[in-house]
Protein backbone atom coordinates (compact mmCIF):
# COMPACT_ATOMS: atom_id res chain seq x y z
CA UNK A 1 0.00 0.00 0.00
CA UNK A 2 2.78 2.39 0.76
CA UNK A 3 6.46 2.96 0.94
CA UNK A 4 6.22 2.77 4.62
CA UNK A 5 4.94 -0.73 4.60
CA UNK A 6 7.38 -1.40 1.85
CA UNK A 7 10.29 -0.65 4.08
CA UNK A 8 9.41 -3.76 6.02
CA UNK A 9 12.74 -5.38 6.55
CA UNK A 10 11.35 -8.81 6.77
CA UNK A 11 12.50 -11.41 9.21
CA UNK A 12 15.99 -12.66 9.60
CA UNK A 13 17.60 -10.75 6.79
CA UNK A 14 16.85 -7.51 8.53
CA UNK A 15 18.03 -8.71 11.89
CA UNK A 16 21.21 -10.00 10.36
CA UNK A 17 21.74 -6.71 8.59
CA UNK A 18 21.05 -4.75 11.73
CA UNK A 19 23.45 -6.83 13.74
CA UNK A 20 26.10 -6.54 11.11
CA UNK A 21 25.57 -2.82 11.03
CA UNK A 22 25.73 -2.49 14.78
CA UNK A 23 28.54 -4.93 15.34
CA UNK A 24 31.15 -4.31 12.72
CA UNK A 25 30.71 -0.75 11.61
CA UNK A 26 32.24 2.10 13.49
CA UNK A 27 30.47 5.43 12.98
CA UNK A 28 32.00 6.85 9.83
CA UNK A 29 29.94 9.30 7.97
CA UNK A 30 32.73 11.03 6.15
CA UNK A 31 35.47 9.01 4.59
CA UNK A 32 37.19 11.57 2.48
CA UNK A 33 40.61 10.01 2.73
CA UNK A 34 39.68 6.47 1.83
CA UNK A 35 41.58 5.89 -1.35
CA UNK A 36 43.40 9.00 -2.33
CA UNK A 37 41.59 12.18 -3.32
CA UNK A 38 38.28 13.15 -4.82
CA UNK A 39 37.22 11.30 -7.92
CA UNK A 40 36.34 14.06 -10.35
CA UNK A 41 35.19 11.86 -13.26
CA UNK A 42 32.76 10.08 -10.95
CA UNK A 43 31.53 13.40 -9.58
CA UNK A 44 30.78 14.55 -13.12
CA UNK A 45 28.95 11.31 -13.93
CA UNK A 46 26.82 11.56 -10.81
CA UNK A 47 25.97 15.19 -11.49
CA UNK A 48 24.96 14.29 -15.05
CA UNK A 49 22.74 11.53 -13.72
CA UNK A 50 20.76 14.03 -11.66
CA UNK A 51 19.31 15.20 -14.96
CA UNK A 52 17.07 12.14 -14.80
CA UNK A 53 15.61 13.50 -11.57
CA UNK A 54 15.51 17.15 -12.55
CA UNK A 55 14.17 16.83 -16.06
CA UNK A 56 10.59 15.82 -15.13
CA UNK A 57 10.55 18.46 -12.40
CA UNK A 58 11.78 21.15 -14.77
CA UNK A 59 9.05 20.11 -17.13
CA UNK A 60 6.37 20.41 -14.43
CA UNK A 61 7.50 23.91 -13.53
CA UNK A 62 7.73 25.31 -17.05
CA UNK A 63 4.44 23.74 -18.12
CA UNK A 64 2.66 25.06 -15.05
CA UNK A 65 3.75 28.57 -16.03
CA UNK A 66 2.65 28.53 -19.66
CA UNK A 67 -0.54 29.48 -21.39
CA UNK A 68 -2.17 26.76 -23.50
CA UNK A 69 -1.02 28.60 -26.65
CA UNK A 70 2.62 28.40 -25.58
CA UNK A 71 2.36 24.68 -25.20
CA UNK A 72 3.60 23.54 -28.59
CA UNK A 73 5.98 20.87 -29.79
CA UNK A 74 7.97 19.17 -27.07
CA UNK A 75 7.19 22.11 -24.81
CA UNK A 76 10.66 22.26 -23.30
CA UNK A 77 11.22 25.99 -23.70
CA UNK A 78 10.79 28.56 -20.98
CA UNK A 79 7.41 30.24 -20.72
CA UNK A 80 7.19 33.74 -22.11
CA UNK A 81 5.47 35.51 -20.49
CA UNK A 82 4.98 33.60 -17.25
CA UNK A 83 1.34 32.69 -16.73
CA UNK A 84 1.22 33.10 -12.96
CA UNK A 85 -2.54 33.14 -13.16
CA UNK A 86 -2.53 29.36 -13.68
CA UNK A 87 -1.92 28.86 -9.99
CA UNK A 88 -4.83 30.97 -8.89
CA UNK A 89 -7.13 29.34 -11.41
CA UNK A 90 -6.02 25.81 -10.51
CA UNK A 91 -6.37 26.61 -6.82
CA UNK A 92 -9.91 27.78 -7.44
CA UNK A 93 -10.89 24.74 -9.51
CA UNK A 94 -9.50 22.21 -7.04
CA UNK A 95 -10.45 24.17 -3.95
CA UNK A 96 -6.78 24.01 -3.03
CA UNK A 97 -6.89 25.74 0.37
CA UNK A 98 -9.49 23.28 1.58
CA UNK A 99 -7.67 20.22 0.24
CA UNK A 100 -4.29 21.41 1.50
CA UNK A 101 -5.74 22.01 4.94
CA UNK A 102 -7.38 18.56 4.96
CA UNK A 103 -4.12 16.92 3.98
CA UNK A 104 -2.13 18.90 6.52
CA UNK A 105 -4.52 18.09 9.35
CA UNK A 106 -4.61 14.39 8.50
CA UNK A 107 -0.82 14.25 8.15
CA UNK A 108 -0.07 16.12 11.36
CA UNK A 109 -2.55 14.11 13.41
CA UNK A 110 -1.39 10.84 11.89
CA UNK A 111 2.24 11.61 12.67
CA UNK A 112 1.55 12.81 16.22
CA UNK A 113 -0.73 9.92 17.12
CA UNK A 114 1.57 7.39 15.48
CA UNK A 115 4.59 8.58 17.45
CA UNK A 116 2.74 8.53 20.76
CA UNK A 117 0.78 5.31 20.37
CA UNK A 118 3.13 3.14 18.34
CA UNK A 119 6.14 3.84 20.54
CA UNK A 120 4.06 3.07 23.62
CA UNK A 121 2.85 -0.24 22.24
CA UNK A 122 6.39 -1.12 21.20
CA UNK A 123 7.67 -0.25 24.67
CA UNK A 124 5.12 -2.46 26.39
CA UNK A 125 5.92 -5.29 24.00
CA UNK A 126 9.69 -4.99 24.15
CA UNK A 127 9.81 -4.94 27.94
CA UNK A 128 7.56 -8.00 28.21
CA UNK A 129 8.88 -10.13 25.39
CA UNK A 130 9.29 -13.00 27.85
CA UNK A 131 5.52 -13.12 28.33
CA UNK A 132 3.62 -15.21 25.79
CA UNK A 133 0.88 -12.57 25.42
CA UNK A 134 3.25 -9.78 24.41
CA UNK A 135 5.40 -12.00 22.28
CA UNK A 136 2.29 -13.13 20.42
CA UNK A 137 1.27 -9.50 19.97
CA UNK A 138 4.64 -8.73 18.44
CA UNK A 139 4.24 -11.41 15.82
CA UNK A 140 0.60 -10.50 15.30
CA UNK A 141 1.51 -6.95 14.34
CA UNK A 142 4.62 -7.77 12.35
CA UNK A 143 2.82 -10.47 10.35
CA UNK A 144 0.57 -7.73 8.98
CA UNK A 145 3.53 -6.57 6.90
CA UNK A 146 2.79 -9.40 4.54
CA UNK A 147 -0.88 -8.65 4.04
CA UNK A 148 -1.44 -6.75 0.80
CA UNK A 149 -3.89 -3.92 1.16
CA UNK A 150 -6.28 -5.02 -1.63
CA UNK A 151 -7.37 -8.03 0.38
CA UNK A 152 -8.77 -5.90 3.20
CA UNK A 153 -9.76 -2.99 0.99
CA UNK A 154 -13.28 -4.10 0.07
CA UNK A 155 -14.47 -5.23 3.52
CA UNK A 156 -12.67 -2.29 5.14
CA UNK A 157 -14.76 0.19 3.24
CA UNK A 158 -17.95 -1.44 4.54
CA UNK A 159 -16.47 -1.56 8.00
CA UNK A 160 -15.47 2.10 8.15
CA UNK A 161 -18.81 3.26 6.82
CA UNK A 162 -20.64 1.14 9.41
CA UNK A 163 -18.52 2.70 12.13
CA UNK A 164 -19.03 6.21 10.75
CA UNK A 165 -15.34 6.48 9.90
CA UNK A 166 -15.58 7.39 6.21
CA UNK A 167 -13.93 10.70 7.01
CA UNK A 168 -10.69 12.29 8.13
CA UNK A 169 -10.92 10.75 11.58
CA UNK A 170 -11.08 7.32 9.99
CA UNK A 171 -8.19 8.15 7.71
CA UNK A 172 -6.00 9.23 10.64
CA UNK A 173 -6.89 6.09 12.59
CA UNK A 174 -6.00 3.91 9.62
CA UNK A 175 -2.59 5.51 9.19
CA UNK A 176 -1.89 5.09 12.88
CA UNK A 177 -3.07 1.49 13.03
CA UNK A 178 -1.62 0.31 9.72
CA UNK A 179 1.70 1.86 10.62
CA UNK A 180 1.93 -0.45 13.65
CA UNK A 181 3.25 -3.39 11.64
CA UNK A 182 6.40 -1.64 10.52
CA UNK A 183 6.81 0.77 13.41
CA UNK A 184 6.61 -1.91 16.10
CA UNK A 185 9.33 -3.72 14.22
CA UNK A 186 11.75 -0.79 14.22
CA UNK A 187 10.89 0.53 17.67
CA UNK A 188 11.30 -2.86 19.34
CA UNK A 189 14.63 -3.35 17.61
CA UNK A 190 15.76 0.05 18.86
CA UNK A 191 14.40 -0.43 22.38
CA UNK A 192 16.56 -3.52 22.75
CA UNK A 193 19.59 -1.27 22.57
CA UNK A 194 18.39 1.00 25.38
CA UNK A 195 19.78 -0.23 28.70
CA UNK A 196 17.15 -0.98 31.27
CA UNK A 197 19.04 0.45 34.25
CA UNK A 198 17.54 3.89 33.80
CA UNK A 199 13.94 2.75 33.88
CA UNK A 200 14.66 0.36 36.70
CA UNK A 201 16.10 3.14 38.79
CA UNK A 202 13.05 5.30 38.12
CA UNK A 203 10.66 2.49 38.94
CA UNK A 204 12.52 1.69 42.15
CA UNK A 205 12.23 5.35 43.09
CA UNK A 206 8.49 4.95 42.81
CA UNK A 207 7.81 6.40 39.38
CA UNK A 208 4.86 4.78 37.60
CA UNK A 209 5.27 2.94 34.33
CA UNK A 210 3.55 5.86 32.57
CA UNK A 211 5.90 8.42 34.02
CA UNK A 212 8.87 6.26 33.21
CA UNK A 213 7.74 5.90 29.64
CA UNK A 214 7.09 9.60 29.09
CA UNK A 215 10.00 11.00 31.04
CA UNK A 216 12.70 8.51 30.20
CA UNK A 217 11.91 6.23 27.31
CA UNK A 218 10.09 8.52 24.91
CA UNK A 219 12.88 11.13 24.86
CA UNK A 220 15.45 8.36 24.40
CA UNK A 221 13.52 7.15 21.36
CA UNK A 222 14.27 10.47 19.64
CA UNK A 223 16.15 9.15 16.60
CA UNK A 224 13.62 6.39 15.99
CA UNK A 225 10.76 8.85 16.47
CA UNK A 226 12.34 10.95 13.75
CA UNK A 227 12.49 7.97 11.40
CA UNK A 228 8.93 6.90 12.07
CA UNK A 229 7.69 10.48 11.89
CA UNK A 230 9.36 11.13 8.52
CA UNK A 231 8.07 7.94 6.95
CA UNK A 232 4.55 8.44 8.29
CA UNK A 233 4.55 12.02 7.06
CA UNK A 234 5.59 11.08 3.51
CA UNK A 235 3.08 8.26 3.46
CA UNK A 236 0.10 10.23 4.75
CA UNK A 237 0.80 13.28 2.61
CA UNK A 238 1.32 11.41 -0.64
CA UNK A 239 -1.13 8.56 -0.20
CA UNK A 240 -3.83 8.14 -2.79
CA UNK A 241 -5.44 4.74 -2.35
CA UNK A 242 -6.65 5.06 1.26
CA UNK A 243 -8.29 8.47 0.75
CA UNK A 244 -9.77 7.15 -2.50
CA UNK A 245 -11.55 4.25 -0.86
CA UNK A 246 -12.29 5.77 2.56
CA UNK A 247 -13.35 9.37 2.07
CA UNK A 248 -16.97 9.94 1.15
CA UNK A 249 -17.56 13.66 1.31
CA UNK A 250 -15.75 15.80 -1.32
CA UNK A 251 -15.30 18.44 1.36
CA UNK A 252 -12.86 16.10 3.09
CA UNK A 253 -10.77 15.23 0.01
CA UNK A 254 -7.01 15.33 0.32
CA UNK A 255 -4.61 16.93 -2.15
CA UNK A 256 -3.82 13.71 -4.01
CA UNK A 257 -7.45 12.74 -4.26
CA UNK A 258 -8.30 16.19 -5.60
CA UNK A 259 -5.74 15.71 -8.39
CA UNK A 260 -7.52 12.52 -9.37
CA UNK A 261 -10.95 14.11 -9.45
CA UNK A 262 -9.56 17.20 -11.16
CA UNK A 263 -7.82 15.12 -13.83
CA UNK A 264 -11.11 13.43 -14.61
CA UNK A 265 -13.02 16.66 -14.99
CA UNK A 266 -10.55 19.05 -16.63
CA UNK A 267 -8.27 16.75 -18.50
CA UNK A 268 -7.87 19.03 -21.49
CA UNK A 269 -6.18 22.03 -19.95
CA UNK A 270 -2.69 20.75 -19.22
CA UNK A 271 -1.23 24.01 -18.04
CA UNK A 272 -3.83 24.26 -15.28
CA UNK A 273 -3.38 20.60 -14.43
CA UNK A 274 0.37 21.03 -14.10
CA UNK A 275 -0.06 24.10 -11.92
CA UNK A 276 -2.29 21.98 -9.74
CA UNK A 277 0.22 19.09 -9.63
CA UNK A 278 2.97 21.47 -8.70
CA UNK A 279 0.94 22.83 -5.83
CA UNK A 280 0.17 19.31 -4.65
CA UNK A 281 3.84 18.36 -4.44
CA UNK A 282 5.28 21.69 -3.37
CA UNK A 283 4.64 21.71 0.40
CA UNK A 284 6.44 18.44 1.07
CA UNK A 285 9.23 19.24 -1.38
CA UNK A 286 9.86 22.56 0.33
CA UNK A 287 9.99 20.89 3.73
CA UNK A 288 12.32 18.30 2.25
CA UNK A 289 14.72 20.86 0.82
CA UNK A 290 15.23 22.32 4.27
CA UNK A 291 15.27 19.05 6.20
CA UNK A 292 17.03 16.97 3.56
CA UNK A 293 19.97 15.59 5.54
CA UNK A 294 17.75 14.88 8.47
CA UNK A 295 15.23 13.01 6.32
CA UNK A 296 17.89 10.89 4.64
CA UNK A 297 19.63 9.96 7.87
CA UNK A 298 16.23 9.11 9.33
CA UNK A 299 15.42 6.75 6.49
CA UNK A 300 18.86 5.18 6.67
CA UNK A 301 18.42 4.59 10.38
CA UNK A 302 15.14 2.80 9.72
CA UNK A 303 16.89 0.46 7.35
CA UNK A 304 19.11 -1.02 9.99
CA UNK A 305 21.99 1.38 10.35
CA UNK B 1 15.94 -9.77 37.85
CA UNK B 2 14.68 -6.75 36.10
CA UNK B 3 12.28 -4.56 37.98
CA UNK B 4 10.57 -3.62 34.76
CA UNK B 5 9.79 -7.21 34.00
CA UNK B 6 7.78 -7.16 37.19
CA UNK B 7 8.97 -7.01 40.74
CA UNK B 8 6.95 -10.10 41.48
CA UNK B 9 7.56 -11.62 38.08
CA UNK B 10 4.19 -10.28 36.97
CA UNK B 11 3.44 -7.90 34.18
CA UNK B 12 2.64 -4.48 35.48
CA UNK B 13 -1.04 -3.80 34.61
CA UNK B 14 -0.09 -0.51 32.99
CA UNK B 15 1.61 -2.42 30.19
CA UNK B 16 -1.73 -3.95 29.28
CA UNK B 17 -3.34 -0.50 29.16
CA UNK B 18 -0.58 0.59 26.82
CA UNK B 19 -1.36 -2.05 24.23
CA UNK B 20 -5.07 -2.76 24.57
CA UNK B 21 -6.47 0.26 22.66
CA UNK B 22 -4.08 -0.34 19.77
CA UNK B 23 -4.82 -4.05 19.67
CA UNK B 24 -8.57 -3.44 19.62
CA UNK B 25 -8.31 -0.86 16.84
CA UNK B 26 -5.94 -3.00 14.85
CA UNK B 27 -8.25 -5.96 15.19
CA UNK B 28 -11.31 -3.98 14.14
CA UNK B 29 -9.69 -2.17 11.22
CA UNK B 30 -7.29 -4.79 9.91
CA UNK B 31 -7.90 -8.33 11.14
CA UNK B 32 -11.68 -8.18 11.02
CA UNK B 33 -11.80 -6.95 7.40
CA UNK B 34 -9.26 -9.63 6.55
CA UNK B 35 -11.44 -12.34 8.09
CA UNK B 36 -14.55 -10.88 6.47
CA UNK B 37 -12.78 -10.93 3.15
CA UNK B 38 -11.94 -14.60 3.51
CA UNK B 39 -15.52 -15.25 4.60
CA UNK B 40 -17.12 -13.36 1.71
CA UNK B 41 -14.86 -15.13 -0.76
CA UNK B 42 -17.03 -18.21 -0.22
CA UNK B 43 -20.26 -16.34 -0.99
CA UNK B 44 -21.79 -14.61 -3.98
CA UNK B 45 -22.09 -11.26 -2.20
CA UNK B 46 -22.18 -8.32 -4.61
CA UNK B 47 -21.38 -5.70 -1.99
CA UNK B 48 -25.06 -5.05 -1.29
CA UNK B 49 -28.27 -7.05 -0.94
CA UNK B 50 -28.76 -10.76 -0.41
CA UNK B 51 -26.04 -13.37 -0.56
CA UNK B 52 -25.56 -17.09 -0.11
CA UNK B 53 -22.68 -19.50 0.18
CA UNK B 54 -21.20 -20.76 -3.05
CA UNK B 55 -18.34 -22.82 -1.65
CA UNK B 56 -15.17 -22.61 -3.68
CA UNK B 57 -16.93 -21.59 -6.87
CA UNK B 58 -15.35 -18.14 -6.85
CA UNK B 59 -11.92 -19.72 -6.67
CA UNK B 60 -12.65 -22.14 -9.46
CA UNK B 61 -13.98 -19.34 -11.63
CA UNK B 62 -10.82 -17.30 -11.07
CA UNK B 63 -8.71 -19.86 -12.85
CA UNK B 64 -10.95 -19.75 -15.88
CA UNK B 65 -11.17 -15.98 -16.05
CA UNK B 66 -8.96 -14.50 -18.74
CA UNK B 67 -9.12 -11.04 -17.18
CA UNK B 68 -7.70 -12.44 -13.95
CA UNK B 69 -5.02 -14.50 -15.66
CA UNK B 70 -4.00 -11.55 -17.82
CA UNK B 71 -3.81 -9.32 -14.75
CA UNK B 72 -1.52 -11.81 -12.97
CA UNK B 73 0.63 -12.16 -16.06
CA UNK B 74 0.95 -8.42 -16.52
CA UNK B 75 1.61 -7.79 -12.82
CA UNK B 76 4.34 -10.43 -12.62
CA UNK B 77 6.03 -9.34 -15.79
CA UNK B 78 5.98 -5.76 -14.62
CA UNK B 79 7.09 -6.58 -11.07
CA UNK B 80 10.01 -8.79 -12.07
CA UNK B 81 11.40 -6.35 -14.61
CA UNK B 82 10.89 -3.35 -12.32
CA UNK B 83 12.47 -5.16 -9.34
CA UNK B 84 15.60 -6.07 -11.27
CA UNK B 85 15.98 -2.64 -12.87
CA UNK B 86 15.32 -0.77 -9.63
CA UNK B 87 17.91 -2.76 -7.74
CA UNK B 88 20.56 -2.61 -10.46
CA UNK B 89 20.17 1.13 -10.90
CA UNK B 90 19.86 1.88 -7.20
CA UNK B 91 22.94 -0.16 -6.35
CA UNK B 92 25.01 1.50 -9.07
CA UNK B 93 24.01 4.98 -7.96
CA UNK B 94 24.52 4.11 -4.30
CA UNK B 95 28.05 2.89 -5.02
CA UNK B 96 28.70 6.14 -6.86
CA UNK B 97 27.34 8.18 -3.98
CA UNK B 98 29.47 6.26 -1.50
CA UNK B 99 32.70 6.99 -3.34
CA UNK B 100 34.98 9.97 -2.90
CA UNK B 101 33.04 12.53 -4.84
CA UNK B 102 32.30 16.18 -4.37
CA UNK B 103 28.80 17.39 -3.42
CA UNK B 104 28.09 14.00 -1.90
CA UNK B 105 25.37 15.13 0.50
CA UNK B 106 23.69 17.36 -2.05
CA UNK B 107 23.64 14.55 -4.58
CA UNK B 108 22.12 12.17 -2.04
CA UNK B 109 19.45 14.75 -1.44
CA UNK B 110 18.72 15.02 -5.14
CA UNK B 111 18.52 11.29 -5.77
CA UNK B 112 16.11 10.79 -2.88
CA UNK B 113 13.83 13.56 -4.11
CA UNK B 114 11.52 11.38 -6.28
CA UNK B 115 10.51 9.50 -3.16
CA UNK B 116 9.11 12.68 -1.64
CA UNK B 117 6.75 13.17 -4.58
CA UNK B 118 3.25 11.70 -4.72
CA UNK B 119 3.08 8.74 -7.10
CA UNK B 120 -0.21 9.76 -8.64
CA UNK B 121 1.05 13.18 -9.68
CA UNK B 122 4.37 11.75 -10.86
CA UNK B 123 2.33 9.39 -13.01
CA UNK B 124 0.29 12.21 -14.53
CA UNK B 125 3.42 14.16 -15.35
CA UNK B 126 5.14 11.21 -16.98
CA UNK B 127 2.01 10.28 -18.87
CA UNK B 128 2.14 13.73 -20.47
CA UNK B 129 5.86 13.35 -21.15
CA UNK B 130 5.17 10.07 -22.92
CA UNK B 131 2.30 11.56 -24.86
CA UNK B 132 3.81 14.88 -25.92
CA UNK B 133 7.55 15.17 -25.43
CA UNK B 134 8.90 11.74 -26.36
CA UNK B 135 7.01 11.45 -29.67
CA UNK B 136 8.32 14.85 -30.78
CA UNK B 137 11.86 13.80 -29.90
CA UNK B 138 11.30 10.43 -31.54
CA UNK B 139 10.14 12.02 -34.77
CA UNK B 140 12.97 14.56 -34.79
CA UNK B 141 15.64 11.93 -34.24
CA UNK B 142 13.89 9.28 -36.31
CA UNK B 143 13.45 6.82 -33.46
CA UNK B 144 10.48 4.72 -34.49
CA UNK B 145 9.75 3.13 -31.11
CA UNK B 146 8.92 6.37 -29.34
CA UNK B 147 7.51 8.45 -32.17
CA UNK B 148 4.01 7.72 -30.98
CA UNK B 149 2.72 7.57 -27.40
CA UNK B 150 3.95 4.28 -25.98
CA UNK B 151 1.20 4.30 -23.35
CA UNK B 152 -1.33 3.95 -26.14
CA UNK B 153 0.44 0.92 -27.51
CA UNK B 154 -0.85 -2.36 -26.18
CA UNK B 155 2.52 -4.11 -26.26
CA UNK B 156 4.63 -1.17 -25.05
CA UNK B 157 2.48 0.49 -22.40
CA UNK B 158 3.96 -1.66 -19.64
CA UNK B 159 7.43 -0.30 -20.46
CA UNK B 160 6.21 3.19 -19.68
CA UNK B 161 4.89 2.04 -16.33
CA UNK B 162 8.19 0.32 -15.57
CA UNK B 163 10.10 3.53 -16.32
CA UNK B 164 7.98 5.58 -13.93
CA UNK B 165 7.93 2.92 -11.21
CA UNK B 166 11.69 2.51 -11.35
CA UNK B 167 12.23 6.26 -11.44
CA UNK B 168 10.47 6.62 -8.13
CA UNK B 169 11.34 3.38 -6.35
CA UNK B 170 15.07 3.66 -7.07
CA UNK B 171 15.20 6.78 -4.88
CA UNK B 172 14.28 4.82 -1.80
CA UNK B 173 16.45 1.83 -2.65
CA UNK B 174 19.48 4.06 -3.20
CA UNK B 175 19.22 5.26 0.38
CA UNK B 176 18.85 1.73 1.72
CA UNK B 177 21.88 0.56 -0.27
CA UNK B 178 23.84 3.56 0.98
CA UNK B 179 22.99 2.53 4.52
CA UNK B 180 24.35 -0.90 3.67
CA UNK B 181 27.50 0.42 2.05
CA UNK B 182 28.29 2.47 5.12
CA UNK B 183 28.44 -0.65 7.25
CA UNK B 184 31.51 -1.83 5.35
CA UNK B 185 34.67 -1.10 7.31
CA UNK B 186 37.28 0.99 5.47
CA UNK B 187 40.00 -1.49 6.35
CA UNK B 188 38.52 -4.04 3.98
CA UNK B 189 39.19 -1.72 1.05
CA UNK B 190 42.64 -0.81 2.27
CA UNK B 191 43.58 -4.47 2.33
CA UNK B 192 42.19 -4.93 -1.15
CA UNK B 193 44.05 -1.90 -2.50
CA UNK B 194 47.29 -3.35 -1.18
CA UNK B 195 46.48 -6.63 -2.89
CA UNK B 196 46.02 -4.69 -6.10
CA UNK B 197 42.36 -5.56 -6.74
CA UNK B 198 40.69 -3.34 -9.34
CA UNK B 199 37.40 -1.54 -8.70
CA UNK B 200 35.28 -4.10 -10.55
CA UNK B 201 36.85 -6.99 -8.71
CA UNK B 202 36.62 -5.13 -5.41
CA UNK B 203 32.90 -4.67 -5.96
CA UNK B 204 32.10 -8.29 -6.76
CA UNK B 205 34.37 -9.97 -4.24
CA UNK B 206 33.89 -7.61 -1.30
CA UNK B 207 31.31 -4.87 -1.54
CA UNK B 208 28.52 -6.99 -2.91
CA UNK B 209 28.89 -9.94 -0.52
CA UNK B 210 29.17 -7.56 2.42
CA UNK B 211 25.94 -5.78 1.62
CA UNK B 212 24.05 -8.91 0.60
CA UNK B 213 21.61 -8.64 3.54
CA UNK B 214 20.58 -5.27 2.13
CA UNK B 215 20.32 -6.76 -1.33
CA UNK B 216 17.95 -9.41 0.03
CA UNK B 217 15.80 -6.82 1.79
CA UNK B 218 15.63 -4.54 -1.22
CA UNK B 219 14.77 -7.33 -3.63
CA UNK B 220 12.01 -8.70 -1.40
CA UNK B 221 10.41 -5.37 -0.64
CA UNK B 222 10.70 -4.11 -4.21
CA UNK B 223 8.98 -7.19 -5.59
CA UNK B 224 6.28 -7.04 -2.93
CA UNK B 225 5.62 -3.35 -3.58
CA UNK B 226 5.59 -3.74 -7.34
CA UNK B 227 3.17 -6.64 -7.13
CA UNK B 228 0.76 -4.22 -5.47
CA UNK B 229 1.15 -1.57 -8.17
CA UNK B 230 -1.88 0.70 -8.26
CA UNK B 231 -1.30 4.48 -8.26
CA UNK B 232 1.12 4.32 -11.17
CA UNK B 233 -1.38 2.57 -13.34
CA UNK B 234 -4.33 4.73 -12.42
CA UNK B 235 -2.30 7.77 -13.40
CA UNK B 236 -0.59 6.42 -16.50
CA UNK B 237 -2.93 4.11 -18.39
CA UNK B 238 -5.91 3.40 -16.17
CA UNK B 239 -5.40 -0.24 -17.05
CA UNK B 240 -5.48 0.20 -20.79
CA UNK B 241 -5.19 0.15 -23.69
CA UNK B 242 -7.77 -2.59 -23.58
CA UNK B 243 -6.83 -4.49 -20.44
CA UNK B 244 -3.14 -4.58 -21.29
CA UNK B 245 -1.95 -2.91 -18.09
CA UNK B 246 -4.65 -3.90 -15.60
CA UNK B 247 -2.80 -4.95 -12.45
CA UNK B 248 -4.24 -7.30 -9.85
CA UNK B 249 -4.87 -4.43 -7.39
CA UNK B 250 -6.64 -2.40 -10.03
CA UNK B 251 -8.78 -5.37 -11.05
CA UNK B 252 -9.79 -6.01 -7.43
CA UNK B 253 -10.58 -2.33 -6.92
CA UNK B 254 -12.59 -1.98 -10.11
CA UNK B 255 -14.45 -5.27 -9.99
CA UNK B 256 -15.07 -4.99 -6.27
CA UNK B 257 -16.30 -1.41 -6.07
CA UNK B 258 -17.70 -0.76 -9.50
CA UNK B 259 -18.38 -4.14 -11.04
CA UNK B 260 -20.60 -5.72 -8.36
CA UNK B 261 -18.02 -8.50 -7.96
CA UNK B 262 -17.39 -7.98 -4.28
CA UNK B 263 -17.17 -11.64 -3.30
CA UNK B 264 -15.45 -12.73 -6.47
CA UNK B 265 -12.75 -10.09 -6.17
CA UNK B 266 -12.22 -10.84 -2.47
CA UNK B 267 -11.52 -14.42 -3.53
CA UNK B 268 -9.07 -12.97 -6.01
CA UNK B 269 -7.52 -10.97 -3.17
CA UNK B 270 -7.17 -14.07 -1.01
CA UNK B 271 -5.31 -15.85 -3.80
CA UNK B 272 -3.22 -12.72 -4.22
CA UNK B 273 -2.34 -12.73 -0.49
CA UNK B 274 -1.23 -16.34 -0.70
CA UNK B 275 0.83 -15.64 -3.81
CA UNK B 276 2.60 -12.67 -2.23
CA UNK B 277 3.35 -14.46 1.04
CA UNK B 278 4.64 -17.56 -0.73
CA UNK B 279 6.75 -15.53 -3.14
CA UNK B 280 8.24 -13.37 -0.39
CA UNK B 281 9.10 -16.41 1.70
CA UNK B 282 10.61 -18.20 -1.26
CA UNK B 283 12.61 -15.17 -2.29
CA UNK B 284 13.83 -14.60 1.26
CA UNK B 285 14.94 -18.22 1.58
CA UNK B 286 16.65 -18.26 -1.77
CA UNK B 287 18.46 -14.95 -1.33
CA UNK B 288 19.51 -15.75 2.21
CA UNK B 289 21.00 -19.04 1.16
CA UNK B 290 22.99 -17.12 -1.43
CA UNK B 291 24.15 -14.78 1.33
CA UNK B 292 25.59 -17.68 3.29
CA UNK B 293 27.35 -18.99 0.23
CA UNK B 294 28.85 -15.61 -0.59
Amino acid sequence: MSDQQGLSLEGNAATAAAERAAGTAPERRYRKDRRGGTSWPLTVIMVLLTVSVFFPLYYVVVTALKTPEQLTGAGLGLPDPFAWGNFAEAARLTNYPRAALNTAVVTVLAVALTLVSNSMVAYAISRNMDKPFFKALYYYFVAALFVPFPIIMLPLVKQTSTLGLSNQVGLVLLYVVYGLAFNIFVYVRYLKSIPRELEEAALTDGASVWTTFWRIIFPLLGPMNATVGILTCMWAWNDFLLPLVILGNPESYTLQLVQYVFQGQFSTDYTLAFASYLMAMAPLVIVYIFAQRWVISGVMRGSGK
Amino acid sequence: MSAVRGRHNRTHPTFYWMVVPAVVLFFVLHTLPLLQGVFYSFTNYAGYGEWEFVGINNYLALFRDDRVLDAYLFTFQFAVVATILTNAIALAIAVGLNANIKLRNTLRGVFFLPNVLPMLVVGYVFSYLFASVLPVLGQNFGIEAISSNILGNESLAWVGIVVVAVWQAAAFNIILYLAGLQTIPTEVYEAASIDGAGPWRRFWTMTFPLISPFFTINMVLALKNFLMVFDHIVALTNGGPGNATTSISLLIYRGGFQGGEFAYQTANAVVYLVVIVVLSMFQLRFLQRREVAA
